[in-house]
């Protein structure tokens, strides 16, 4: 039986009907959308699907998306500030981050994730930080490139 | 895929009375990282889904140095890897936590659900069997404390009867002059299932003493998590040589029968075994002797970054 879900998306609070089986996934998508976060696996191993939950990056094919009930999500519609580019989306534009751009909107949650979660921001811990996020085209040094670039940017660099 | 109802547990009490209701219908459910990829599978067909994320009192984390470590179930194995005292004190099991999927996966994954769903791979397992973890079980009877040792009964099966709930895992503090070690063998970093994991700790008579305490653990060789009591026993109060450690984790190796599967056959996990039991073995000196290493040294040893 379907139930109400509360749930503020971007900032915005949003009410919606829900099957008790649904993913966060599912519903981002198919109910509020919200097409920009990306469904690749389906089963937490790719990241495609990676949006902020109450702050943290989490696989949202792996939410039940009533176990978000109250919560704060941030999904890739969330991040630029109106036409305004966020540091991180800016720099993978200038430093070739992405190709096809599937894996892209999760590769800079995880990022913006990482970015305020104040873990010193080197290159191991950036890796670290990634590990759950597949690409297969760019391989990743042009990934960790900008992702570096994007810490001097945005001022999170502790050295 | 079987739909299900669900249904939020704001109580232990009320989790138990649901699992009383449903019983074999039910299932709990924290982070639901496992639930949903078995469940889209068809492997676990609930007709209730039960999920405990949100009872009071199970998402704590606190150590004191007379009870040691109290975890939650609900502590999830991100929060788990970046405690500043599992770091220091515990340092084998920051680093398996670290070890354990990707990021996103972390922030959900909770302790109690990598017990609970007991595989043979589970990674923060071996390292809470070395430091000999406790469980606190709850039922509808009142509560019980299982040695984590004991918990297991085969891949996926436990002591929990349907009515019961894991509350708490307590981890003693480890003695003074105690090192521990955690490798993850898997070819594709932290995040695949490891084809063998092996924890180590040591604890040393004073800094240069014989060591008063050896424990092994090894995963993903048998049908449950298990300790390596006969190669423990070889090394316990002895004064600790380079051929003791290799004989140890020959004895480590013989002793394993894991099977072949996809991610290795059993005569390259037995192998692997005794690489590990070493390699973990000689760090775990090392720390009881020197020092614990910082979390990024002690990580990059556990696991490589997945790129």
């Amino acid at each position: 039986m379907k139930k109400q879900l509360k749930i503020t998306v971007n900032g915005e609070a949003r009410q919606v009907l829900v099957e008790p089986y649904y993913s966060l996934l599912d519903t981002l998508r198919d109910e509020l959308h919200l097409t920009g976060t990306k469904k690749g696996c389906d089963e937490g191993d790719c990241g495609a699907c990676t949006v902020l939950l109450n702050g943290n990056p989490v696989c949202s094919c792996l939410v039940l998306a009533h176990a978000a009930h109250d919560g704060e999500v941030t999904t890739i519609e969330g991040v630029a500030n109106g036409l305004e580019l966020h540091p991180v989306q800016q720099s993978f534009v200038e430093h070739g981050g992405l190709q096809c751009g599937y894996c892209t909107p999760g590769i800079i949650l995880s990022t913006v994730g990482f970015l305020e979660s104040g873990e010193e921001p080197t290159e191991e811990n950036i890796k670290h930080a990634l590990g759950g996020n597949l690409c297969r085209c760019t391989g990743y040094s042009k990934v960790i490139e900008s992702v570096l670039v994007a810490v001097k940017a945005t001022g999170k660099w502790a050295e | 895929m079987k739909r299900f109802e669900y249904q939020e547990a704001r109580t232990v009490r009320q989790a138990i009375s649901m699992l009383q209701r449903y019983g074999y219908s039910a299932r709990i459910v924290a982070g639901s990282t496992d639930f949903l990829v078995r469940w889209r599978a068809g492997v676990w067909n609930p007709e209730h889904v039960i999920n405990i994320q949100r009872v009071a009192g199970l998402s704590r984390i606190t150590y004191s140095s007379r009870n040691g470590l109290r975890i939650g179930a609900l502590v999830t194995v991100r929060t788990l890897e970046q405690h500043p005292t599992v770091r220091r004190r515990y340092p084998a099991l920051a680093a398996a936590a670290a070890s354990f999927a990707g990021v996103q996966v972390r922030n959900l994954a909770t302790v109690g659900g990598n017990i609970c769903n007991a595989s043979p791979s589970g990674d923060t397992i071996p390292a809470l069997l070395v430091f000999g973890a406790e469980c606190k079980i709850v039922g509808p009877d009142g509560e019980r404390w299982v040695a984590l040792d004991q918990f297991f009964k085969g891949p996926g099966q436990t002591v929990l009867e349907t009515d019961e709930l894991l509350a708490e895992i307590r981890v003693p503090p480890p003695p003074r002059n105690t090192g521990s070690h955690y490798i993850k063998h898997s070819p594709r970093g932290a995040m695949d299932i490891a084809t063998v994991g092996v924890a180590s700790l040591i604890s040393l008579d004073g800094r240069r003493g014989a060591s008063s305490e050896v424990r092994i653990a090894l995963g993903a060789v048998a049908p449950t998590p298990i300790r390596a009591y006969s190669a423990e026993e070889m090394l316990r109060g002895q004064s600790l040589s380079q051929d003791l450690i290799q004989a140890a984790a020959n004895a480590a190796r013989d002793g394993v029968r894991p099977i072949d599967d996809i991610r290795g056959s059993a005569e390259h996990r037995k192998e692997i075994v005794g690489v590990l039991t070493r390699r973990t073995l000689e760090q775990a000196l090392s720390s009881a002797a020197r020092g614990p290493l910082n979390f990024e040294e002690q990580r990059r040893l556990t696991v490589q970054a997945a790129f």
